[in-house]
């Protein structure tokens, strides 16, 4: 568990190669932090348990929380954006997702 | 020192339990009512509903109607069902515990049937009160695990934790059981590089691949609205806190539901059935695990959730772990042990290890669980088909 001086205590980064960052705990929209050395302003409210970008992933470049690939991401994402069904997929079988997954995607595919 | 009931085959239960066991749907009422006035003082409901015979299911009803927590078995047929009774109950006989036979048409309906068990229940339970105890090591004990209504925090908190508790039960050289290969899919060839000898290893990617085209057969993975409104984004994360369950200990074996593993380790249990997709899901639901964990002896089951699920089981006690702190500030009744704390600073995976640890040696003594306490005795079974496990899913290589 990476959680030094460099990155913020309400966040976690679960292993050095990772590209994802964790929420410890509810996080605000327009927050800045220091993740890993990066500075970083949250584009939306990040829950506890979600996670969002630290540093630029470019499309189809592999998503790596505690040192696996957990899927590719689906377009450019920048730091500070979450990361989540609407930008990350999996490489084997998709997600099922009902209303307040729907909802989720409507509210990100406009940002 | 934990104090267990001895059986005829060696092994030692932590409960002394009657299962009442309905042979189809048909009986499921009858079953259920015979149960009732019985269900708080160790009588408890498990049953098949098909009316057709398989090899699977009949397994499942022999390995469970002889399981360790059980001492004494009901049988309740409606009399014309295609489920070979005769041949259970014989099993149940032959393993040295009480058992009965009611069959509804011949004893004359609803209300006689249900007299007639309730009586026999009754007889029984005090008989079962009365059996002696003896000393039970760690060793002897078989533990399961399983997430349930994960969220993002699962995978953080409780599931590495519940890793961690097995890692002290398998230094001990108890057995402990991990499953639902559909939700280790992306973890393959990590889990493989843990295998007792390369076979094995071989053997658990060929079981997770089997997962995934089962899985891609019906359109999604093991992964729901639930799991996604949570935080977890693909199989693969969700396959990632899974996989934490399993704590670092060597792999040694491949089991399948009703298989008793060979001696104490860790093993997986190969729930997603063998051959083409033909019975819909491979789990229904996570009681249709629980209840193939505990087909294959498991005494008390780990059991995390972040989203907060209240299940219990019946035969074998459920340990509650909440991985997600919000949640447990919820529905903290229902919970065993807060691993949110984790995420918030306030203990360490180790100290939540330890801490399931000491409970499952507490709840094997006897101390009710949170969902034993609370009356949940939740049971599925439905079919499936499984061929035999292949030699290289044995500890040793053939």
């Amino acid at each position: 568990m990476t959680d030094d001086a460099e990155t913020d205590p309400r966040v976690l980064v679960l292993a050095p190669d990772d590209n994802v960052a964790i929420a410890k705990r509810d996080l605000r929209a327009g927050e800045s932090l220091t993740v890993m050395g990066h500075a970083v302003t949250l584009a939306r409210a990040i829950p506890t348990g979600h996670k969002f970008a630290f540093k630029p992933v470019s499309k189809d470049e592999k998503i790596v929380k505690y040192g696996a690939p957990i899927g590719r991401a689906l377009v450019a994402i920048a730091p500070g954006e979450n990361m989540h069904i609407h930008n990350v997929t999996s490489d084997y079988i998709p997600t099922y997702t009902l209303d307040a997954g729907h909802q989720y995607l409507e509210e990100n595919r406009t940002q | 020192m934990i104090q267990g009931y001895l059986r005829q085959d060696g092994r030692k239960g932590i409960r002394n339990l009657v299962a009442v066991a309905y042979l189809v749907e048909c009986a499921h009422h009858v079953a259920r009512e015979i149960v009732h006035p019985h269900r708080e003082t160790g009588a408890h409901l498990i049953g098949f509903p098909g009316c057709f015979p398989n090899g699977y299911s009949q397994k499942m009803m022999e390995r469970l109607c002889t399981h360790p927590n059980v001492g004494a078995v009901l049988l309740v047929s409606l009399g014309c069902e295609c489920f070979n009774r005769t041949a259970l109950l014989e099993t149940v006989r032959a393993s040295g515990r009480p058992a009965e036979l009611i069959v509804i048409q011949e004893t004359g309906g609803t209300r006689r049937s249900v007299d007639a068990g309730r009586a026999w229940v009754a007889r029984t339970l005090d008989a079962l009160r009365a059996a002696p105890r003896v000393d039970m090591a760690v060793d002897e004990l078989v533990v399961g695990t399983i997430c349930g209504g994960s969220d993002a925090t699962s995978g953080l908190t409780a599931n590495p934790a519940m890793g961690r508790a097995f890692d002290f039960l398998v230094e001990q050289n108890a057995t402990c059981i991990f499953e639902e290969t559909g939700e280790l899919i992306g973890m393959e060839h990590w889990m493989a590089k843990r295998a007792q000898h390369p076979a094995l290893g071989e053997e658990i990617v060929r079981t997770v691949a089997k997962a995934a085209r089962y899985y891609d057969a019906y359109g999604h993975a093991s992964i729901g609205p639930g799991n996604a409104d949570g935080g977890l984004t693909t199989i693969e994360e969700k396959s990632l806190g899974a996989y934490a369950k399993s704590g670092q200990s060597v792999i040694s074996g491949i089991i399948k539901p009703g298989d008793t593993p060979a001696g104490g380790g860790l093993y997986l249990l190969d729930v997603v059935p063998d051959g083409e997709p033909r019975f819909g899901f491979p789990n229904i639901n996570d009681n249709a695990e629980i209840a193939e964990l505990i087909a294959c002896g498991s005494h008390l089951i780990l059991f995390s959730t972040g989203r907060g699920s209240v299940v219990g089981s019946a035969l074998s006690p459920v340990i509650k772990v909440c991985a997600n702190p919000d949640t447990y500030q919820r529905m903290r009744d229902d919970m065993d042990v807060d691993a949110g704390r984790i995420l918030e600073g306030r203990a360490t995976l180790d100290d939540v290890g330890r801490e399931i640890y000491d409970l499952i040696l507490r709840v094997a003594e006897g101390e009710p669980t949170r969902s034993e306490a609370l009356g949940h005795q939740e049971f599925i079974l439905t079919y499936k088909t499984f061929e035999p496990l292949g030699p290289a899913c044995f500890p040793t290589a053939a």
